[in-house]
């Protein structure tokens, strides 16, 4: 069963490469968007040594790595489990011998490995070679950061996943995953990072797992969260992992009860 | 033994109701109405192994949804239902490794890879030994003809070729029971007989019990032993396809040719007293309905000693319209009724039959 699980990754992956003008623009759309947000905090910082206790060159840093996470992260998961769900091809995946769930999280899995491996490494070599950003060379952190970006991936697809399941319930979740695309990449700290809100905000987004998805990771890597405190991330992030198995488990079976195939 | 079990089945939806207007819109954001449809009523009945049974209605009569319970995919409301020995909602998993679907607008398969990798991961998700795999599948590409077809992406393939590759699809693990939803719905008449042929052939030889659904009875006279009929959910007619057609059907048609022009007086005449009618096509050509219970060489004898004829076709009603009749007129009880008295419906377009 683990080797069909495994298929679900190494065919997403080759479906992705199939579509090679993706691929290409794909890269340039990283670079691109990583460009974007260097200048404008340039232009945010001006003469200024430190913002929000990030300095310009750390700034520019965790910009280039929160992207590097998402491209990693980023799935459309929740698009398509609801187009499923709307166009009743749900029903054929419920006529075999695994789960649904974790087949979807799978083919998320093959589309990040793809990303990451191929729009954002030659990404960041392009990205390196044109702004200053400097990456740690401690091949511990590496490590840590690589988990970190394998429970963000985890998170975020736990949260389109449970988008993705709202069309069971409502006729139409388009603007469900509007909003939430929008939050999580506004909250997560992909355009901003948390330290920037207001302190009470920041307050509640601890409280909320979108910080687990970017923000944690990107700290880390940038070196404004270390020591202990780097444990205490993971801890944070492997806890919402946790807590976010009971919802999905929860909708999937009132899903069941309540599954309309549509289009007879 | 059984390979299904349904006993008082019921499957209720509730429909939401969209109220008219401004103001309904606005209440609705509110409050929604629903409406409880019940599709499928308090049904009832047992297939044994091996048996093709054939499973029609109108469209909206239930056969989906039925379908749907019975291979897991739907919850039932309430009822008893028994697949392969396992309750299909409860143990999903483990259940439907035993059986095959085949949604015929619904593909299995995925679009962007070749069909032989689609059954390829199929292999993995069944846990089918590989050289089972192997085996099965050189045998079904031999009788599919799928050969040059496997390295293709399924989005790339006729509706025909998609079809053979479903099959082909559910069937790899060997399942004991095979459902199929419209199999030849939108295939030409060559692929609708090659499916029929093959899905004969796969009962005989490997035992499978099939259940299906179509709009298209040729696929239920070609292939099932039982027909099961469903109307408005509820099911009307459950038994052999002779059954139904001898229980319904309302008589022959022979349509004589005659060497030289003819009269109807003449011909009744001939046949008097027999409870037949005469109707004439033009100069020449002569039909005569023949009630169900009644001898056709009675009624031949008579005709054939008496005029020169050069050509005979015997009518007999074809299931298309009994079904029809029974869909028109909505289930037995009122079909029994119509028989007595009401007139023949008319037989334009019957099959001709030796």
């Amino acid at each position: 069963m683990i080797s069909a699980y495994v298929d679900f990754i190494r065919i997403r992956f080759l479906t992705m490469l199939a579509y090679r003008v993706n691929y290409y623009s794909g890269i340039v759309i990283y670079a691109i968007n990583i460009g974007a947000y260097y200048f404008m905090w340039k232009a945010i910082y001006g003469d200024a040594e430190q913002l929000g206790g990030f300095t310009a060159g750390q700034m520019t840093t965790y910009v280039a790595v929160s992207w590097m996470a998402r491209a990693f992260y980023f799935n459309n998961l929740d698009r398509e489990i609801s187009n499923d769900i709307r166009d009743g091809s749900v029903a054929v995946q419920m006529t075999r011998p695994y789960s649904y769930i974790m087949v979807k999280m799978m083919q998320g899995f093959g589309e990040g490995l793809f990303r990451l491996l191929l729009f954002m490494a030659p990404g960041m070599v392009v990205v390196t070679l044109i702004f200053p950003i400097e990456l740690p060379t401690d091949p511990v952190l590496w490590m840590i950061f690589l988990v970190m970006i394998w429970f963000s991936f985890l998170i975020n697809s736990q949260i389109n996943v449970m988008t993705g399941l709202f069309a069971f319930f409502v006729e139409n979740n388009e603007g469900l995953m509007r909003m939430k695309r929008v939050t999580v990449d506004l909250l997560s700290g992909v355009v901003v990072p948390i330290a920037f809100f207001p302190g009470w905000a920041s307050e509640v987004l601890k409280w909320l797992p979108f910080q687990a998805i970017t923000y944690l990771p990107g700290s880390v890597f940038t070196g404004r969260i270390a020591g202990s405190a780097v444990w205490e991330a993971l801890l944070v992030q492997a806890a919402w992992f946790v807590a976010l198995i009971a919802p999905i488990a929860l909708m999937w079976r009132a899903a069941r009860k309540r599954l309309f195939v549509q289009g007879g | 033994m059984l390979a299904i079990e349904v006993e008082r089945l019921r499957k209720q939806f509730k429909v939401q109701k969209n109220r008219e207007g401004l103001k309904g819109a606005l209440l609705d954001l509110f409050k929604r109405e629903y409406t409880e449809v019940t599709a499928v009523k308090d049904i009832s009945f047992r297939i044994p192994q091996g048996e093709i049974c054939g499973y029609i209605g109108e469209n909206g009569a239930g056969k989906s949804t039925t379908i749907k319970m019975l291979t897991g995919i739907l919850v039932p409301t309430s009822g008893k239902i028994l697949v392969n020995g396992y309750v299909p909602y409860k143990d999903r998993e483990t259940f439907v490794q035993g059986i095959g679907v085949v949604f015929g607008q619904r593909s299995q398969l995925w679009w962007d890879i070749g069909v032989i990798e689609s059954f390829r991961l199929l292999r993995k998700v069944y846990r089918v030994d590989e050289r089972d795999f192997k085996r099965r599948l050189d045998e079904l590409v031999e009788t599919l003809q799928l050969g040059d077809l496997l390295n293709r992406p399924v989005r790339k393939l006729s509706l025909g070729q998609r079809m053979r590759c479903e099959l082909v699809a559910a069937l790899l693990h060997n399942p004991s029971i095979l459902f199929l939803d419209e199999p030849t719905i939108g295939l030409d008449i060559v692929v609708k007989t090659e499916i029929r042929e093959f899905l004969k052939r796969l009962n005989r030889e490997h035992g499978t019990t099939i259940l299906l659904t179509t709009h298209d009875l040729q696929d239920i006279e070609a292939l099932c032993s039982r027909v099961i009929m469903l109307d408005d959910g509820n099911i009307i007619y459950d038994g052999s396809l002779e059954e139904l057609k001898s229980r319904w059907s309302k008589g022959r048609e022979v349509q004589f040719q005659f060497s030289d022009p003819v009269s109807l007086q003449a011909l009744s005449a001939l046949t008097a007293g027999q409870g037949v009618r005469w109707t004439k096509e033009n100069e020449m050509t002569a039909k005569v309905w023949i009630p169900r219970e009644m001898n056709v060489s009675d009624v031949l004898s008579r005709v054939v000693g008496a005029m020169e004829i050069s050509d005979i076709k015997i009518f007999e009603t074809n299931t298309d319209e009994i079904v029809r009749e029974i869909y028109r007129t909505g289930g037995s009880e009122k079909t029994a009724e119509a028989e007595n008295g009401e007139a023949l419906p008319a037989m334009a377009g019957a099959d001709s039959r030796d």
